[in-house]
């Protein structure tokens, strides 16, 4: 499936350069912090970029892989590689359990999984099933703790996310998927399962949010459900692969590099600056490159993978 | 005590069907999902909040100059942004994007000019006594809130269904490709019902010192969800389901608060989700599902 050299190089590149990274470049956290955005921008491309659907609220995927890590390593006390893949799976569940949104159009469902995001966060802060998730108090893993495991196995999901988007982006399920989304109507005439197609990528999307969400609790070891359900980590994501360019391989992770890195190098440590500055960015993008740099490459005559 | 809760949520209710009218006349015209409502609601609360501290006014009188300033706002946002926007072919996500960066940029610039810290006015700017209707007794507050919603709900039913604009109004809302060919000019009152539905935000803003204690620059972002979630109960697109749909969000509130408290946060959520999944159209509304 993986024809050309530069397909396998990317899948591959990538992870050895985030495993290599930390031996020249002292801040962990922050590249482990730039592996979580560039995984969570890469599960929206699948979602997004190959069928228009745009989740808000995709980070109830990345807090119940989170949570459901963490619950299986206190309560089943199962090694934090075996939690992970748990965690993964309860992402993929939610994502099961939300399907019936895929019937919902437009801005119905990327409001809708912003409202079924926020239920699943107050169902789990809730004081009422302390004994069951912790409630508003958080969760502690100090016994699983291992950032260096944590770090490389972020890094393998990278590569695996990026597999999936070439996948698409290369296989017959891929094109069939652009055709749903630039129009469904005549792909469904053509034969196209559109249902099935999108729960297929919706499902993977979830999956892959959910594994992030579980490596990065596994890494934090220590934080509350405000941490993890964040909806502007989801939004930070999405913006992410706007500005590289939705529905290729290259425009999230040129995303995540550009605007990660500027945001780091410039590092505002006022709050309200900063959201100034971002609120600005995400009105200027939609305004004047609504498809992303690639968009500028590919007017260049340079094709994108 | 069930008496009560029914009673207060019709008061609620009509707050709500205020606070989701403006935003549902935005998406009626537009097919826009304006998600700075919240923050616009923000500013108008402010607006109310500075008149009564720094000048001594009371909020029903800046209604008026609010109405001034948020109709020209709205419109000329709507000039600046929409016309830019209406060529993409994914119009509806990337308004989505564009909306919630202007709630950051609005949110960003209320806590630089005011500060973090909620503000309320005195309740009983209304009047002192409580009200008793029915053998209940309700702050004065609500009561008056709930008259003012009214009120703006009249006239907002007096402007689409006895004036030229709002026959045109609801001309572009039914097509807009046709409202143009029949000599509607199209931008014009699509942006009028922009200032309007940001009008109606800032009051619905103003009533929630009230309704709901206090409000903050971060105000903006669950209160548009549950403005959402009151439309989409009513019916995207239908006015006069939005105020059904805020009586029943209103009722449904005040009736958990009563029984079951912990839970009542979690309400606009899964109203919102259950809605969607068994009448996506909402109560009056059209069928929004397609292949």
């Amino acid at each position: 499936m993986f024809r050309k050299p530069l397909d396998l190089g990317l899948i591959i590149l990538i992870p050895v350069l985030f495993a290599l990274a930390p031996f020249v470049y002292n801040n962990q956290l922050l590249l482990f912090n730039a592996m979580v955005f560039l995984a969570l921008a890469q599960g929206i491309n699948i979602i997004y970029g190959f069928t228009g659907y745009l989740p808000f609220g995709y980070v109830g995927f990345f807090g119940a892989g989170a949570y459901g890590t963490s619950l299986a390593i206190i309560f089943l006390h199962v090694p934090a590689l075996i939690g992970v893949l748990l965690g993964g799976l309860t992402a993929l569940v939610l994502g099961l359990v939300l399907s019936p949104l895929l019937r919902l159009s437009g801005a119905y469902f990327a409001i809708a999984t912003l409202a079924a995001s926020e239920a699943v966060y107050y169902v789990i802060s809730n004081p009422g099933l302390t004994n069951v998730t912790k409630g508003p108090y958080g969760i502690s893993l100090d016994k699983a703790y291992a950032p260096h495991l944590s770090y490389l196995t972020m890094a393998v999901i990278v590569g695996l996310v990026t597999a999936v988007v070439v996948y698409l982006k290369r296989s017959h399920l891929g094109l069939s998927l652009k055709a749903v989304r630039d129009d469904p109507l005549s792909s469904e005439m053509a034969g196209i399962n559109v249902e099935r197609q999108r729960m297929v990528a919706w499902i993977w999307s979830a999956l892959f949010a959910g594994l992030t969400g579980a490596v990065f609790a596994w890494q934090i070891s220590v934080f509350y459900p405000d941490t993890v359900f964040d909806p502007s980590i989801a939004i930070f994501a999405i913006v992410f692969t706007l500005f590289g360019g939705a529905g290729t391989v290259l425009g999230p992770i040129l995303g995540v590099v550009v605007l990660y890195g500027i945001y780091n190098v410039i590092g505002i440590t006022e709050p309200q600056y900063f959201q100034l500055i971002y609120g600005v960015l995400i009105m200027a993008l939609v305004l004047f490159l609504p498809e992303g740099i690639v968009s500028l490459l590919k007017r260049g005559g340079i094709n994108v993978l | 005590m069930l008496e009560f809760s029914l009673l207060a949520g019709i008061l609620f209710g009509l707050f709500f069907g205020l606070v989701g009218l403006g935003l549902n006349l935005i998406f009626g015209v537009m097919r826009v999902v304006n998600l700075a409502h919240g923050d616009f609601m923000m500013l108008g609360a402010f607006g109310a909040f500075w008149a009564y501290n720094l000048l001594g006014w009371n909020p029903l009188i800046t209604i008026p100059l609010q109405g001034l300033a948020f109709v020209l706002a709205g419109m000329v946002l709507y000039y600046i942004l929409i016309p830019r926007l209406v060529a993409l072919k994914d119009f509806e996500m990337i308004s989505l994007v564009l909306f919630f960066g202007l709630s950051q940029v609005i949110e960003a610039l209320a806590v630089l000019a005011f500060g973090n810290n909620p503000r309320s006015i005195f309740q009983p700017v209304f009047g002192k006594l409580p009200v008793h209707f029915l053998g209940q007794t309700f702050p004065v507050a609500w009561a008056a809130s709930a008259m003012v919603s009214l009120v703006f709900i009249i006239l907002v039913y007096f402007y689409l269904f006895r004036t030229r604009a709002g026959y045109a109004t609801r001309a572009v809302m039914a097509s807009r490709d046709e409202a143009a060919a029949s000599g509607v000019n199209v931008d014009q009152i699509s942006a009028l019902a922009f200032g309007i539905g940001l009008f109606l935000a800032s009051v619905a803003g103003m009533l929630s010192l009230f309704m709901l204690g206090s409000v903050s620059p971060d105000f903006g972002g669950g209160i548009t969800i549950t403005a959402f979630a009151v439309v989409v109960l009513g019916g995207l697109g239908n006015p006069l389901g939005t105020v059904l749909g805020g009586l029943l969000y209103g009722i449904a509130l005040m009736v958990m608060e009563s029984y079951l408290s912990s839970w009542a946060n979690i309400l606009p959520y899964i109203l919102l989700l259950a809605t969607l999944l068994i009448k996506p159209g909402g109560i009056l509304g059209k069928e929004v599902r397609h292949v």
